[in-house]
């Protein structure tokens, strides 16, 4: 790497990994800066659900493009990113669930993403760990599993193949134009590209972002105990709306056996402690729809921030006009979906080449809906 | 020293001194590999006081059970992850 690269990523989550990757295998001279381990902050809390939502038409074309793009990449993937399709199981739990899962189904078909709409016999057959009395659910079969630090490490060893340098351990304290302000000193570069998640808004404040804060558990391994990753549909209530709390079932059998178990959303700050109520609130929710969980052990509980924007998209393009900062962040609990999607679209519109979606739902400046944060 | 007791290790029959911990009973029968890792690498106790998490055997239909906490009983069902 030069000197001064063409691009200083500030951040090596796994968006920062990505846009890292796209931004060095086009030609340009890349230093990542980390200030801690790569992967080791929100990217470590995600579940690595590679997942196809359609919130918005916005929401369905970055994410179901970006699943796309790592299926293409699913023969170089090395064992360790524990990359497996299994698809994903919406559970209905009443009919008024199963009529919003046809509709889902129809918008999904109709785009070219395969969706089944199962009834309760069949939701049975392919999940029988979950309880009786379920109306039935929606499989995608073509949503995945990653291990997100896994896959971010993939992506930096890939940028520095192309020439890339990723710095860890290297606070940045400011952003100024054509330089960046960093624990070694100062590092002048052409553009900079902020990727640092929830933190984002502390070196570019305006930023509308904020830590949402989640918990996970995983247990040892029971292998066989369910196939896809099951997520209740009401999951989308407890995703998109911005309470204080709330909790939702969310189970993904991980290729080592293991079993992963979320989800939970709370406003509460930067506070890191597990939430024991939350905690109890979540498993409770879990063992409502498997209650086999109940007897797993459980080895390890921990949290994350996901970087919360408003209207829950991502901040994907230029920030003030001139400044040469770019921002790629914001993405909430779908980053690691996301990541691909937003390193290509980023480096594209970086490059001036003309993107594969539309930017604009995604511009870091636009207007925001009044008094959702 | 109580009278034996007989467990049964992988649906075969052992007798086995009744105060001793599972670990030593089996390590006594010859079954030094008590599960597998997940790339598939034998495992046996290594600190046999429940710290390693590497004895982990099948008791009585319960998984991850660390032999070296258990103490033998008459008519235990032990699997190990051969």
């Amino acid at each position: 790497m030069p000197r001064n690269p063409d691009v200083v990523v500030i951040g090596a989550g796994i968006v920062g990994a990505a846009c890292a990757w796209y931004l060095a295998r086009a030609g340009q001279s890349v230093l990542v800066l980390e200030g801690g381990f790569a992967g080791g902050s929100a990217t470590a809390a995600g579940m690595g659900h590679i997942v196809v939502l359609d919130d918005s038409e916005a929401q369905f074309a970055l994410t179901s493009w970006s699943v796309r793009l790592l299926a293409e990449l699913r023969e170089e993937l090395p064992r360790e990113v524990e990359c497996e399709w299994r698809g994903t199981l919406w559970v209905a739990e009443d009919e008024s669930q199963l009529a919003a899962a046809r509709a889902r189904a129809g918008y999904y078909s109709s785009r070219g993403v395969a969706a089944e709409v199962l009834g309760p016999r069949d939701l049975a057959t392919e999940e029988p760990a979950l309880r009786s009395g379920l109306a039935g659910g929606l499989r995608v079969p073509g949503d995945g599993v990653v291990y997100p630090p896994a896959l971010t490490r993939w992506l930096l060893d890939g940028a520095c193949r192309a020439g890339a340098e990723v710095r860890q351990n290297v606070t940045v304290e400011r952003i100024t134009p054509g330089a960046v302000d960093a624990s070694g000193g100062r590092i002048a570069c052409g553009l900079v590209v902020n990727a640092a998640g929830a933190a984002a808004p502390r070196l570019t404040p305006g930023l509308p972002i904020v830590p949402r804060k989640g918990h996970l558990v995983i247990t040892d391994r029971y292998p066989g105990l369910c196939r896809h990753q099951i997520v209740e549909l009401g999951y989308l209530r407890s995703a998109h709306t911005m309470t204080t709390s709330s909790v939702a079932f969310n189970v993904q059998p991980r290729a080592t056996g293991q079993l992963l178990i979320g989800s939970s959303r709370e406003l509460v700050g930067w506070e890191p402690a597990v939430n024991q109520e939350i905690l109890a609130r979540m498993l409770r929710r879990a063992t409502d729809f498997i209650p086999a969980l109940a007897r797993l052990r459980a080895i390890r509980t921990w949290t994350g921030f996901r970087p919360a924007t408003p209207d829950k998209l991502p901040l994907i393009g230029p920030w003030s006009p001139g400044s040469g900062l770019w921002i790629a962040a914001g993405h909430e609990g779908l980053g690691i979906t996301t990541a691909l999607g937003t390193g290509r679209l980023l480096s594209d519109l970086m490059l001036g080449r003309q993107p594969a979606i539309d930017p604009a739902p995604f511009v870091p400046g636009r207007e925001m809906p009044a008094g959702a944060d | 020293m109580a009278a034996p007791v007989e467990i049964r290790i992988n649906g075969v029959s052992h007798r086995v001194p009744a105060d001793v911990s599972l670990a030593a009973a089996l390590l006594s029968m010859g079954f030094g590999v008590m599960h597998r890792s997940v790339s598939g690498m034998p495992r046996g106790p290594v600190c046999g006081m429940g710290i390693c998490f590497e004895c982990q055997v099948i008791v009585d239909g319960d998984p991850h059970r660390r032999a070296c906490l258990e103490r033998v009983r008459d008519g235990m069902e032990v699997r190990t992850d051969e």
